[in-house]
């Protein structure tokens, strides 16, 4: 039967309402109380989010409720466009309201380092490990999200920031891994369930938080804070990931959804 | 002798609680330099330029030569007590409440006859020394007191009622991750607070001195952030009925101008944190507090805000900084007039750069954390309002009051 390309549109909208496909929510909440990324003291800080009522049927406003939020591009689950990194300040439509919008949607390679960033907080993602993860559920395809599944948005706050006085502990990619997966993957972006796509100690890598310089470099996203990772298959998800529409937005908090064959 | 404070049981829950009153008073604005005086802790009466007669009540005019020039000036507080008397009622209703409440007449060794309040060791015949205090009201008061420390003496009903004194009291310090807010934690505990509540913003973000703060007695540490209304309110909803000394140690120190500082997140932080910060807490423990003024041995008494001493006079080098405290200085004066009327005090503490970090490069004088914390101690035991802690801001605050203008260029450097 030849598919009408119309009819396979709404057949994938019945079938999400029916359920035959699983929409997974990767989004955190955005509170007041969710760690934000620390830098020394002397530089300037990201905002976390936070909630001002505006009224709530009172006499600010007797029958309705609403606030106003501040927040910063990077808090909560959220959305890195190329522009974020110097690396990608040069790029064409590299910023989340130039980017364009068929990006926003991509199939997803999940790659499950729960049990070994258990054992080590510092767990590195190397090619030898991206390589034997292939081995068993198949080759990273071009233009598809690798997401790093390590459990870590089931962490209390203290253990999800890891902050040491030397820094940040929590699992990420080494460089020699980044750069394999933009030159001989061609992913379409990476992402992670901890508070940025770098290792917590990514600062003392070579190139520094090696994430952000090789895929913002050539112009890939990033998707950081996620959760329900562990929800989605290894292969086959579908990622829906629409960062607002800021004007030169270098990022932003977003709604973040995978689609999933149900069982 | 005084009867030492008891802690005092907890509250009967069918009670009432005890509305706050505070004494009539009507006062001349010539009257007011008595205010300044009491509300930094000096004993200062109207001495003539001409004549040098040391009188008493305060009058725009020297009774014994009619000079004009007749200042307020630090006089010799030393005295008799040469009457003594027990008011049984009295029109007054903070004062019927009170009944009976001693009073006399003082004859100072610096001339005048002032009638007093008395504290409960002095006797009539006896060598006193007179004390001006605030009120419940604010306003200036005479405390005659013994002329040595007697044992308890804090403890006496009269003098407690014109000081905020900590002990049996539950104190909230809104930041214990800097070195000034651990300093509080000790110092309260010290002072024999019930307990000290410590707010802690961030608590999944380690900070220096956490071990040693959860070790300090009474010490218990909440969720507080003061630049999230929701960390505010939800802390005030435990702990805001029982809490009756606020010390705002909520700090942000950072260097640098108006001009040079590259866009405004950062002024947004200060502002934040010491404007915004200190209006959350006082719409969330603002009212509770003033409903408490009057609650008992422990009923609620004092709001401590800290401030830099260049809240009064911008400091350029300093100086989005200087302009965050000033903000934060006329909202302490706007809570100040509102929470007067439940008898509840605000204090501003005025300080020149601390010896902390923030002001690494800054060569000393510097006040350390500790002793801001004991001057702090100390003035809510005195009931001072507005103080001056180490000699930068003893020095600002002289020079403020002989030429601001010269202040203003000598602070730009
Ligand atoms: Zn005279």
């Amino acid at each position: 039967m030849v598919s009408n390309p119309a009819s396979d549109l709404l057949g994938f909208a019945r079938r999400v309402a029916s359920g035959s496909i699983k929409v997974v929510d990767l989004t955190q909440t955005l509170t007041q109380e969710f760690p934000t990324i620390v830098l020394p003291p002397e530089f300037g800080q990201a905002a976390p989010f936070r909630l001002e009522e505006i009224s709530r049927y009172d006499e600010r406003g007797p029958a309705w409720y609403w606030n106003n939020f501040t927040v910063s591009e990077h808090a909560g689950t959220h959305f890195d466009a190329p522009i974020h990194w110097i690396s990608g300040k040069d790029l064409p439509n590299n910023a989340v309201d130039t980017i364009d919008p068929r990006k926003f949607i991509a199939p997803a390679n999940v790659v499950d380092c729960s049990a070994e960033s258990a054992a080590n907080a510092d767990f590195e993602l190397t090619v030898p490990f991206l390589e034997a993860w292939e081995k068993e559920h198949g080759r990273i395809g071009a233009g598809e999200w690798v997401l790093l599944r390590t459990d870590w948005s089931k962490k209390p706050y203290s253990e999800y920031a890891g902050m040491r006085d030397d820094g940040a502990h929590t699992p990420g990619p080494v460089p020699e891994a980044v750069k394999w997966l933009v030159e001989e993957r061609d992913v379409h972006g990476f992402g992670t369930e901890t508070i940025g796509t770098d290792h917590g100690q990514g600062h003392h890598f070579n190139p520094p938080f090696p994430a952000h310089f090789y895929m913002h470099g050539k112009g890939r996203f990033g998707l950081q804070c996620l959760t329900n990772l562990d929800q989605l298959p290894p292969k086959g998800a579908v990622i829906f990931s629409a960062p607002l529409k800021i004007k030169q937005g270098s990022g932003s908090p977003l709604r973040v959804l995978a689609l999933v064959e149900a069982a | 002798m005084t009867e030492p404070l008891k802690r005092p049981k907890r509250k009967d829950p069918l009670k009432r609680t005890q509305q706050p009153l505070y004494p009539q008073s009507v006062r001349s604005r010539t009257a007011h330099g008595l205010t300044k005086a009491a509300a930094e802790g000096r004993f200062e009466l109207q001495t003539c330029d001409d004549c040098s007669t040391v009188f008493y009540p305060p009058r725009d005019a020297c009774p014994n030569c009619l000079s004009d020039r007749v200042p307020f000036r630090p006089v010799d507080d030393n005295g008799k007590l040469i009457a003594d008397t027990t008011i049984r009622t009295s029109t007054d209703p903070y004062f019927r409440e009170r009944t009976p409440w001693r009073v006399g007449l003082t004859k100072l060794d610096a001339g005048p006859v002032i009638l007093s309040h008395l504290h409960g060791d002095v006797l009539e015949g006896q060598r006193v020394r007179l004390a001006l205090k605030l009120d419940k009201g604010g306003a200036p008061v005479m405390i005659a007191l013994p002329e040595k420390d007697t044992p308890n003496m804090a403890d006496d009903p009269h003098l407690r009622e014109m000081t905020c004194d900590p002990k049996f009291r539950r104190v909230l310090i809104t930041d214990g991750r800097t070195p000034v807010g651990q300093a509080m934690a000790k110092a309260f505990s010290d002072a024999g607070a019930n307990i000290v509540f410590v707010g802690i913003a961030d608590p999944w973000k380690p900070f220096p001195g956490q071990d040693e703060l959860k070790k300090i007695e009474r010490v218990e540490i909440v969720a507080l952030d003061v630049t999230d209304s929701e960390s505010v309110t939800e802390q005030a909803e435990q702990n805001g009925g029982r809490i009756d000394i606020v010390i705002n140690t909520a700090e942000h120190i950072r260097a640098g101008g108006i001009m040079q500082r590259h866009g405004v997140t950062v002024a947004r932080e200060e502002m934040d944190v010491r404007y915004f910060g200190l209006m959350r807490l006082a719409q969330a423990f603002g009212p509770a507090m003033r409903g408490r003024g009057a609650d008992g041995v422990n009923s609620a008494t004092a709001f401590v805000n800290l401030l830099s001493v260049h809240a009064l006079m911008n400091w350029p080098q300093y100086g989005a900084y200087s302009a965050a405290e000033a903000a934060s200085l006329s909202a302490a004066q706007c809570l100040r007039a509102e929470l007067r009327s439940g008898g509840v005090r605000v204090m501003n503490v005025f300080f020149g750069p601390l010896d902390t970090e923030w002001f690494q490069t800054v060569p000393p004088p510097k006040v350390t954390p500790a002793a801001l914390a004991k001057a702090v101690v100390q003035a809510l035991q005195h009931g001072l309002e507005d103080v001056f802690v180490g000699d930068i801001a003893e020095d600002i605050r002289a020079r403020l009051a002989a030429n601001p203008k010269a202040l203003e260029r000598e602070l730009a450097g």
